[in-house]
């Protein structure tokens, strides 16, 4: 063997070694900070703090019991916005549409979806918030549901153009008419593909905390109806983790692993129905 | 029909923000013109506003994170698309998509706790007694500041560019590499030679990608930035970016001009990602339609 060819051969080896290792640290930050959140936030994590209100400044102790709600409540406003318009949007453009039309709605929605969080909260501020003179649930649900609709709709249609075009022909020639194919043949056979859409759309949102800043502001009790200001979970982990006590530290790192156990489960399902096929046979 | 209703909603809302953040800006856009992004005085009690260091922040912090995230995600996505076997190579790519899915302000949270105290007690004094000459690399350890919040921008963004590299390089044509290797080379100069040329452009579609989110990113790098408008030669100076001065201040705001200013920025940061976004989509179809597979933008 040459001496360059030992050298060439060198090379190759050592690169391809530290394109893995690049890889070992990529995933490896994933675990670390599993890692770390499961540490610290496990060690604070307590019935307390899932049904407790926070305490007032300087009392250690209490939990955000209002957070988790105030998040709850935000997250179904989002989902009875956001969903609807997304799927719907989707049967549009995948059943119906000119490809204008088409066009046109799938660029607004990339559009949509490359709006930086913060932005869609001034937007959410100024539609929402001044109209009606103060922050509440409907203005941060509202910003939460406007960021679902483009991932829900872009993601539905795919799945919707996924049906093999036999089965919509197999409909129509046993007279079904357009709506009773969507409703009975198209849908069905899409809906694993769909669900996962929605709940990457959910859990995408959920931990947002951004367009939540000026909108749903923050509260430190029970946010009573849809026209008060709410806590919420993420925006709890940002004002916790600036505060300069120890306990808000500790209640930080536990609402932390809450939110983030929360949507990695959501993933971690969506990606399992998907796994387990589309429920459409091979045309 | 009514599906017709629900498409043109998004295209309606997609307008009227736009609209929105053109109208509700038009204070300052009349009264400062284009000094409004060359002077550097942000003094809401005496009403001048210059948004230079917001400017100047965003795009440290964004070159930071891209110098760090860009090496290490296309070496790890060279990994799993040339090197790993597919069964290691799409479990690893399922643990890329999790690491995507972490909020923003959960990185924030690990920034200000783990980050910022091992920047200031570790990593920037051995970079000031190493490279200390280089005026990036002086003044005083904060731990928060340019360099901090580039690097925790440069962990979020890895993964964006890590999943669309790995797509672009995956559909390059066989025959591409088997040619290269055929001719004698190694697997490297296949890979690097060959591969990665022929997928240049999803790569740099991947690249502005992840500059679009780094730029729009906000409650990470307000988290750790130390939110102060000054403009450093410095990476260990604290700084503040467009986005992070909105999420602060905005609520505070007082008088409409305070207020149209802020969202004045919101408008530059909304254009500035826009046109990198749309960048970024062309670049990823223009190879995905050379290759024989597809990607997804």
């Amino acid at each position: 063997m040459s001496g360059r060819l030992r050298w060439r051969k060198f090379v190759s080896g050592f690169m391809l070694t530290m394109t893995g290792v690049c890889a070992l640290v990529a995933v490896s930050v994933l675990f670390f900070i599993l890692g770390y959140l499961v540490y610290h936030g496990g060690k604070s994590i307590s019935w307390s703090f899932v049904t407790k209100l926070p305490t007032p400044v300087g009392e250690t102790g209490g939990g955000m019991a209002n957070a988790i709600v105030g998040s709850a409540k935000l997250l179904l406003l989002a989902s009875l916005m956001g969903v609807p318009i997304g799927f719907l949007g989707a049967i549009y453009l995948a059943e119906f549409s000119g490809s204008k039309v088409a066009f046109v709605v799938r660029y607004a929605a990339d559009l949509l979806n490359g709006v930086p969080s913060i932005v869609i909260g001034i937007f959410a501020y100024s539609l929402v918030v001044l109209p009606f003179k103060h922050f509440s649930t409907v203005a941060g649900g509202f910003a939460l549901g406007l960021m679902m609709i483009p991932i829900t709709l872009r993601s539905t249609e795919e799945f919707l153009l996924a049906v093999p075009r036999a089965l919509r022909e197999a409909a129509m020639a046993l007279g079904a008419s357009k709506w009773k194919t969507i409703v009975t043949v198209i849908v069905p056979a899409a809906y694993r593909g769909i669900l996962t859409a929605v709940l990457l759309a959910f859990a995408r949102v959920a931990g947002e905390t951004a367009p939540l800043l000026f909108t749903a502001l923050g509260n430190r009790f029970w946010s009573p109806g849809w026209n008060q200001p709410t806590a919420s979970l993420p925006a709890m982990i940002y004002a916790y983790a600036l505060a300069p006590y120890d306990d808000w530290h500790r209640q930080a790192w536990a609402a932390g692993l809450v939110l983030l156990g929360l949507i990695l489960v959501i993933n971690i399902v969506a990606r399992a129905i998907l796994a387990r096929g589309i429920a459409v046979p091979r045309a | 029909m009514i599906t017709f209703l629900f498409a043109a909603s998004v295209v309606l809302v997609t307008l009227l923000l736009i609209i929105e953040l053109w109208q509700e800006s038009a204070l300052p856009r009349h009264k400062f013109g284009l000094h409004f992004f060359v002077t550097q005085v942000w003094d809401p009690i005496a009403g001048q506003f210059g948004a230079l260091p917001f400017i100047y922040g965003t795009l440290i912090t964004a070159t930071v994170s891209l110098v760090i995230a860009v090496p290490l995600g296309i070496g790890a996505a060279i990994f799993l698309a040339e090197l790993a076997p597919a069964r290691l190579s799409d479990a690893l790519e399922f643990f890329i998509d999790l690491l995507a899915a972490v909020p923003s302000v959960i990185y924030g949270l690990l920034g200000v706790f783990i980050v910022v105290p091992l920047m200031r007690d570790y990593v920037q004094p051995a970079l000031k007694n190493t490279l200390g000459f280089l005026p990036l690399f002086s003044g005083p350890a904060y731990g928060i500041g340019f360099l901090t919040a580039g690097i925790v921008l440069a962990i979020m963004v890895i993964p964006y560019i890590i999943s669309v590299s790995r797509e672009v390089l995956m559909s390059v044509p066989r025959d591409q590499r088997e040619a290269a290797l055929g001719l004698g080379s190694t697997r490297w100069e296949s890979t690097w030679n060959v591969v990665v040329p022929f997928a240049r452009t999803g790569i740099m579609g991947s690249i502005f990608l992840a500059l679009a989110r780094a730029l729009g990113e906000t409650m990470a790098v307000t988290m750790v930035i130390g939110n102060t408008p000054t403009i450093s030669a410095s990476l260990f100076s604290p700084g503040y970016s467009i986005a992070a001065v909105i999420a602060n201040e905005f609520t505070e705001a007082t008088g409409d001009l305070y207020l149209q200013a802020l969202i004045e920025l919101g408008l530059v940061l909304f254009l500035l990602t826009f046109l990198l976004n749309g960048l970024a989509r062309l670049l990823i179809v223009m190879t995905s339609q050379r290759g024989s597979g597809t990607a997804h933008a």
